[in-house]
């Protein structure tokens, strides 16, 4: 099982903060279509994808209990 | 050990982080002080709200310390960043640097800031009269993944 986490304007867009689901075997970029899908956002292919705190290349496949963070542009300081 | 990177949902307090890099080895503290621009490019902003993702924000924050350590000898370093909503004037971030000579520490508060503009998933949401946008400047490289040493 996976965790799936928002922010932003993502978070705003698709309403939630964090999903449960099985993304096991995925690659970053499959994850990505199936968000741009099912949530009908197509800007999340723009976002950086977070496995475990650390950043993640499209080809990157997930593992079991990755967490797995979309990371729209940041604007800190 | 006090934390020397962290996120806080409290008002920051400047002499905190400032306390956290003061030793007899350093000769000079550099203190970046980052907070509400009320105005910009002529457009009023009535307040931010800053929000973190606040685990992996620390873990960067560190990462970007480490960096710094590598690049300026003997540096030691301290940032905290604020979330939540912020009034005009209002601080969202300090950075404290200290340096055994002065001119190292210009520099790495420096790449300090503009380091965690790039990599430290923090990201902030105008509030204006006439509506609302999350904004963000985050430099991307082709792979997706900014790296080490594009700031120069």
């Amino acid at each position: 099982m996976n965790q799936v986490l928002f922010f932003a304007e993502l978070r705003e867009k698709t309403g939630v903060y964090k999903v449960d689901v099985e993304l096991t075997g995925f690659s970053v970029n499959q994850v990505k279509e199936w968000v741009a899908k099912d949530y009908s956002m197509p800007k999340v292919q723009d976002a950086m994808v977070a496995i475990n705190e650390e950043f993640a290349l499209n080809e990157t496949i997930i593992e079991n209990g990755d967490v797995i963070a979309f990371i729209p542009p940041v604007s800190g300081g | 050990m006090k934390k020397h990177y962290w996120i806080s949902e409290k008002p920051l307090n400047i002499q905190g982080v400032v306390d956290l890099v003061i030793r007899p080895e350093a000769g000079a503290i550099n203190t970046f002080i980052g907070t509400v621009r009320e105005f910009t490019e002529g457009k009023q902003t009535l307040f931010l709200e800053y929000q973190a993702y606040a685990s992996m924000a620390e873990k960067k924050m560190k990462e970007i310390g480490e960096e710094i350590e590598q690049k300026w000898p003997g540096s030691k370093i301290a940032m905290a960043h604020r979330v939540g909503r912020l009034d005009i004037s209002e601080i969202a971030v300090v950075i404290a640097v200290s340096t055994p000579h002065r001119a190292s520490s210009y520099e790495a508060s420096r790449y300090a800031i503009e380091r965690m503009k790039e990599m430290v998933p923090i990201w902030k949401k105008e509030h204006w009269e006439d509506g609302e946008e999350w904004i963000g400047d985050q430099k991307e490289t082709k792979r997706g993944v900014p790296l080490e040493g594009e700031v120069t």
